[in-house]
């Protein structure tokens, strides 16, 4: 069944709904594929497919759907070698004949489904081994089989012919939106795109905007005297500090957090926009350099700035048992604290509310115990485009109290 | 069935892909707006105006901003210009109909022929604002309130919407819409596009000149890519300079029309002192 595809689709993680769908069978039915899987490759996609993040995830349910045409069974390539420089090309019709033609096609249509005559291509394609020119069965050119190029047969699959750029399959196969994947990559663009999700409107600021409903409203009460209202404009008001851990385990991550903070810092959109840095876990001190040379109190995040603050922690969250939970455990020799790291990360917690921690390792990788400890005090996602979402969606919401265990 | 042969098929100074092609003759036929995406600099908004030129028909264009409200393309009801002219009573204001001014929806929708509405950058504006045009976009109607009237287009218009995904678009907008990536275009269609602008460059100031561009692109860490819009300027100002075709190979010239930022020119510096001058290796 053709629908089959639909489901494939969905569990393949394209968001396909059935207005979608629906619109997409009806030109289907109207004849806008040609018949053709390239056609309906591209334009299958165009009303499927609403975003290039599951382009690929479209290309595997194509590739799947499309099964014989993928690899066993049938190899496109060999498929067009038959269909190339066809014996006998086309033949001219005339306008009778076109409408004959015409009739046929929709008689076909009647009498055909599309599932149908999927499954017989790909069954032919199976049996068939050889080139074929005319002849009623297999597919070939110049033919009235319903399968092959410049064959007549009204409503049949096209295989090749005219060049497309390239064959669907082939296309398909390639993954070239492999990059494009929401749950894979991260760039500052994106980044960007997500991170606005967190602005936040307030009307703020001098009141230097004409309120033309209220205008109105007073010079009716005045009686026609123009009066002329302003009020403060719509302002952003999200304030952010993003922490950062540079502990030696982050050295692969570099990149992806360099990504992630040049699009914090890009944002113009944030009312301000902190960072700091720490090594493997905040204590009494955190940095303002990556070297971890200049140092201020973490108290200091505490007295400058309120609880409306966001705090996003950037790190693995993975150390020594000693560093989240020992006094003077921390990793550095000439460093020593007086309360366990724990104890500082709650206290972070409890000033801002609204902070949440990504991870730049994988969600599998987290079974380690500090951080399991950490991500039952911050809420703790993947430092993917779709974690951010979800992070930010965290930050949004109501933060939920803390458990102390 | 639409054969590329009818139908709208690039024009001369566009260069579209031929699954591209294919979709805007299928959202004309089956009159579903069309959604362009892709990175800056792909030609969206250019799509338009090829396909106005190959359609012969005339193109709107309303350009969104991020104050522009949904209402804003269907009409203004100037109160402040009408509030106006009561207080000096020079002119007859009864007629609310004089101060309704059409937007450019309207405007699609009011006029005898039919026409290509382009809504250009529609992830510029607020974020609920293509959810405000759903019913507009789907139904072609719409209703002024001061007039107690119905606007209903005459020919439905050809709707071609660009966005630089720079906000999400509301999923039951999206469901309305065919979508289409622009991709980056790739070497061979890269070629086409500068012949496009320059008939008569010579083949090897384009074959260099490609490929500094893409070995470019290719770098990591740049904050804006150059994309198409550049290497035109960028061919362009070295034609202009008369610059050698071997000066390319060797250095770059007017980086500034490539690279735009004072970290992207850093970073490339640095990156082209680590591969041991320019380009001796390729990175993959």
């Amino acid at each position: 069944m053709f629908i089959d595809f639909f489901y494939l689709m969905r569990a393949k993680g394209v968001p396909v709904s059935i207005t979608e769908w629906m619109t997409f069978i009806e030109a289907l039915y109207n004849g806008y594929f040609q018949s053709s899987l390239n056609h309906l490759y591209y334009i299958g996609r165009a009303f499927l497919v609403k975003s290039e993040a599951y382009y690929d995830h479209y290309d595997l349910a194509f590739q799947e759907f499309f099964h014989g045409i993928k690899t066993e069974g049938l190899e496109l390539d060999k498929v067009l070698d038959w269909l190339e420089n066809p014996i006998n090309k086309l033949p001219k019709l005339t306008p009778d004949e076109m409408a004959e033609f015409q009739k046929q096609i929709e008689e076909f249509r009647k009498t055909h489904d599309m599932d149908e005559l999927m499954k017989q291509f790909r069954e032919r394609l199976n049996e068939q081994n050889e080139r074929h020119d005319g002849g009623k069965k297999w597919v070939g050119t110049g033919g009235t089989s319903p399968f092959g190029a410049y064959g007549k047969h009204p409503g049949g699959i096209r295989v090749g012919g005219e060049s497309w750029m390239q064959s669907a399959a082939k296309v398909a196969s390639e993954r070239k939106f492999k990059n494009y994947r929401n749950d894979i990559i991260l760039d500052v663009r994106q980044t960007k795109v997500a991170l606005k999700k967190l602005r936040e409107l307030k009307r703020e600021g001098a009141q230097d905007e004409l309120d033309i409903d209220e205008t109105i409203d007073k010079t009716a009460k005045e009686g026609g005297e123009i009066e002329l209202v302003f009020s403060r404009s719509r302002e952003n008001s999200t304030r952010l500090i993003l922490l950062m851990d540079t502990g030696g385990s982050m050295l692969p991550y570099v990149e992806l957090c360099e990504k992630l903070f040049s699009a914090a810092s890009q944002m113009e959109h944030f009312k301000e926009f902190r960072y700091y840095f720490f090594h493997n876990c905040v204590y009494q001190d955190i940095y303002e350099d990556v070297a971890n040379y200049k140092r201020i109190p973490t108290e200091k995040l505490f007295s400058n700035f309120h609880k409306g603050y966001k705090v996003i922690f950037v790190g693995d969250a993975r150390m020594a048992y000693s560093e989240l939970f020992d006094i003077n455990g921390n990793i550095d020799y000439f460093y020593t604290n007086d309360k366990p790291g724990l104890e500082w990360l709650i206290r972070v917690k409890e000033h801002f509310p609204h902070s949440v921690w990504l991870n730049p390792t994988h969600k599998n990788y987290w079974g380690h115990y500090t951080v399991e400890t950490i991500s039952r005090v911050f809420p703790m996602f993947e430092l993917t485009i779709d974690g951010l979402k979800d992070a930010i969606k965290a930050l949004k919401s109501r933060p939920k109290k803390l458990i102390q265990n | 069935m639409t054969g590329s042969s009818q139908g709208y098929s690039g024009s001369d100074n566009y260069i579209a892909a031929k699954p591209l092609m294919e979709i805007v003759n299928v959202a004309v036929a089956l009159q579903k707006p069309l959604i362009i995406k892709g990175e800056p600099g792909t030609g969206k908004t250019l799509l338009a105006h090829s396909v106005m030129k190959a359609l012969n028909k005339k193109l709107l264009i309303w350009n969104i901003k991020s104050t522009t409200k949904a209402k804003d393309g269907l009409y203004i009801y100037d109160t402040v210009q009408r509030l106006n002219d009561a207080r000096f009573k020079d002119k007859d204001i009864s007629d609310i109909r004089q101060y309704i001014k059409m937007g450019k929806l309207g405007q699609a929708f009011k006029s005898d022929e039919q026409l290509i509405l382009l809504i250009d950058e529609i992830d510029k504006a607020d974020v609920e604002f293509p959810n405000d045009l759903l019913n507009e976009l789907d139904e072609m109607t719409f209703h002024i309130h001061e007039l107690d009237e119905e606007v209903k287009a005459k020919h439905r218009p050809i709707v071609i919407i660009t966005s630089n995904s720079e906000k999400e678009l509301p999923d039951a907008f999206l469901r309305r819409c065919i979508f289409y990536y622009i991709e980056f275009p790739d070497a061979e269609m890269m070629e086409r596009i500068v012949r496009v602008h320059y008939p008569d460059i010579e083949n090897k100031m384009i074959k260099e000149a490609l490929k500094r561009f893409y070995w470019i692109r290719e770098m990591d860490g740049l904050r804006k890519k150059p994309s198409t819009s550049e290497l035109i300027d960028w061919i362009k100002a070295l034609m202009l300079g008369g610059i050698n075709t071997d000066k390319i190979a060797n250095e770059i010239p007017f980086l500034g029309t490539l690279l735009k930022t004072e970290q992207d020119t850093d970073r490339f510096a640095r990156f082209s002192n680590a591969q041991g001058g320019l380009g001796s290796k390729r990175r993959y």
